[in-house]
């Protein structure tokens, strides 16, 4: 299972393709993509949204199912999906910690 | 300290209405990412895990209470309210909004700083020993000079297209506490048999991947050849650096690969075509330079300080302070103080905006205005009176900067790691909390003695890991986290590269194995004098080998 990530150009702030072309700030709202083909599909959306001066730097990373919530599969990929270990208070971890 | 000129004012206004230009181009979809990076990368401007950093230059870590203001300001508005000092005498600012970061370079430029050569393959911001101009074993004050090789590497069109970074240290004292043999060009300043002022050099010193100390190419460089003889270095590693890996692309390895003496030879025959050309020191701009570091004014006071006694006496914690974080100044009663940004779990180098402020209200109060980032992620304040010292105490205690633990075992270098940093491959502050929590009482550290812990999250080695006396370095093993421990290296004027002592440990057991390594230096240390360091060059790595792993 594969989902396709960038940073949003205006802000930097971590982000996941989703269903419909839009661009989510939490992982599990991610469109996913499984197999070759589907991830190079991912891909050329991404793409396009970079050259429309939407996100930067897209790549595909593997995310795995937990109580049925898309979570990544590396550490890299975690943090960037919370915020930094060492602040709490700070990234998408503190966003969630106040709802 | 150096204020700027006509000419210094031009070209970072400049620069900044360039980068303004650049940014509103970029979100109008004029440049691409492709052709925008190289240029926001020249402004100190670097995409990260969570957000965009900008990181900030503190020319030879000096700056005066107005910049720490603005820098606590800049922090504030545009930022999490925090900013971490680093190993290059720094600051980043690690959650910028790009449309923000003309604005964040415009107020910089307000209070003469920018964000020019903190990255790209330029010279960088040159660094220098934080106890510059107040150290009591300093031959001259390196910062004239550093300032001199800043005017003439500052967007040097010649220099900009390196095939690598370059970076230059320099130190006033014969005790480096530079780290200069591990840069590109490392320079110490000396003096010859008639006195005059001179320069011992260093080229081909690096950490990263491959490791080197530097080589000796010069053991007395007149003053008046300072600049010629860097822009030789620099020309003969811009015809020959590799270009073909960017691995391998540093002038350590054409040191490494050319030799020595051939590569001595080349810069050498390039300086003699240009020594006597316009990059000859002219001594009247030396001293006008070195003008501008005159230190302030400070009255010589008795060696002993009553009111500093009478407070050790009843207060263990200020004891503890003084002990380990002041540095011998050159004038008497005065001193150097340490303010410590390693709290005892906290995260290395990482000041809030009301922190800054207090900062540059202890400089303007105690300090003559001066205040200096140490490559080892303090702040120092170089010219306190002994007799301020109770007051000025209780003011760091308030604000959480008064840890007596300077160059202690929870003094820990660490590089931002997998927290922030795109490149990283393990965290690093984590493990730096840890091993600070597990020996962070008073009593422990000062048992314990000088002892440098450096920690780097990836081979890139910003955490300066192969000159700690205990190097940890973050790798990825199978998806986990998984440190490397090198032992014995240092990066003062008895500069070593520390060697793996052998398998790397997992996150849950790195902190336990350090604790094995102190307790066996503990264990087998002459004498309480005897440093980690010392015993280590004393008995090898034997005994620390077989603690760790056993002797099968």
């Amino acid at each position: 299972m594969q989902v396709i990530t960038a940073n949003r150009l205006l802000d930097g702030e971590v982000v996941w393709l989703a269903e419909g072309g839009i661009w989510v700030e939490t992982v599990s709202g991610a469109r996913v993509f499984e197999g070759k083909d589907a991830v190079a599909e991912g891909l050329a959306l991404g793409a396009a949204a970079e050259k429309a001066q939407l996100v930067v730097g897209v790549y595909e990373m593997a995310v795995t199912e937990e109580d049925g919530d898309l979570v990544p599969v590396r550490l890299r990929e975690k943090i960037r999906a919370k915020g930094p270990t060492t602040h709490p208070n700070l990234g998408k971890q503190a966003h969630a910690a106040a709802v | 300290m150096y204020r700027y000129d006509e000419f210094d004012h031009g070209f970072v206004t400049q620069r900044t209405e360039q980068f303004k230009d650049q940014v509103r181009r970029r979100l109008a979809g004029e440049l691409s990412e492709d052709e925008f990076k190289p240029l926001r990368l020249m402004n100190g401007l670097y995409l990260q895990l969570h957000a965009y950093m900008l990181r900030v230059a503190i020319p030879y870590g000096t700056l005066n209470g107005r910049q720490m203001r603005k820098l606590a300001h800049i922090a504030r508005t545009y930022d999490h309210s925090y900013g971490h000092f680093t190993t290059r005498q720094n600051i980043q600012f690690n959650w910028p909004k790009l449309e923000d970061t003309p604005a964040i370079l415009e107020e910089l430029a307000e209070v003469e700083m920018h964000a020019i050569q903190t990255s790209g393959n330029c010279i960088r911001n040159v660094t220098a020993d934080h106890f510059a101009g107040a150290a009591a074993d300093e031959i001259a004050d390196p910062r004239p000079y550093a300032e001199i090789l800043r005017q003439w590497s500052s967007l040097h069109p010649e220099f900009s297209f390196l095939p690598r970074k370059f970076k230059m240290a320099i130190t006033g004292a014969p005790n480096d506490r530079a780290a200069v043999q591990v840069h590109d060009i490392g320079l110490q300043l000396t003096r010859n048999d008639e006195g005059e002022i001179g320069f011992v050099v260093f080229v081909g010193g690096g950490l990263g991947r491959t490791p080197m100390i530097g080589r000796k190419v010069r053991d007395f460089l007149p003053e008046e050849d300072l600049l010629a003889y860097s822009e030789a270095i620099l020309r003969v590693y811009n015809r020959y650096g590799r270009r073909d890996n960017k691995y391998k692309a540093r002038i350590k390895i054409l040191v490494h690969e050319t030799g020595l003496e051939e590569l001595k030879a080349d810069i050498e025959a390039e300086f003699e075509k240009i020594r006597f050309g316009v990059l000859r020191l002219p001594d009247e701009e030396v001293r006008r330079i070195e003008a501008y570091f005159a230190p302030p004014p400070l009255e010589v006071l008795p060696d002993v300080s009553s009111a500093v006694e009478t407070r050790k006496a009843t207060d263990a914690g200020f004891a503890h302070f003084v002990k380990h974080n002041l540095n011998p100044h050159r004038v008497p009663g005065h001193t150097s103080v340490t303010l410590s940004m390693k709290p005892i779990g906290g995260i290395p180098g990482d000041a809030t905006d009301v922190q800054m402020d207090v900062i540059a209200e202890l400089a303007e109060t105690f300090g003559h205005d001066e205040i200096r980032i140490s490559h080892e992620q303090n702040v120092i304040l170089p010219h306190v009176k002994l007799d301020d010292l109770p007051a000025l105490y209780d003011r760091a205690v308030a604000a959480g900067f008064a840890e007596g633990n300077s160059g202690l075992i929870t003094d820990i270098i660490a590089c931002p790691g997998m927290d922030y940093c795109a490149l990283a491959t393990a965290r690093s502050i984590p493990v730096a909390q840890r091993i600070s929590e597990r020996f962070g009482t008073p009593e422990r550290q000062s048992e314990i003695g000088e002892l440098k812990i450096k920690i780097s999250g990836c081979i890139n080695a910003c955490g300066h890991h192969h000159v700690g006396h205990i190097g940890i370095l973050g790798l990825e093993k199978k998806g986990e986290e998984f440190y490397q421990i090198t032992l014995g290296g240092s990066a003062n004027e008895n500069a070593s590269i520390g060697e793996i002592v052998g398998r790397g440990f997992s996150s849950e057991e790195v902190v336990d194995a350090i604790e094995t390594l102190v307790d066996t230096y503990l264990g087998l240390r002459e004498s309480e004098g005897e440093t980690f360091l010392d015993a280590y060059r004393r008995v090898g790595e034997e005994p620390f080998k077989e603690a760790l792993y056993g002797t099968a």
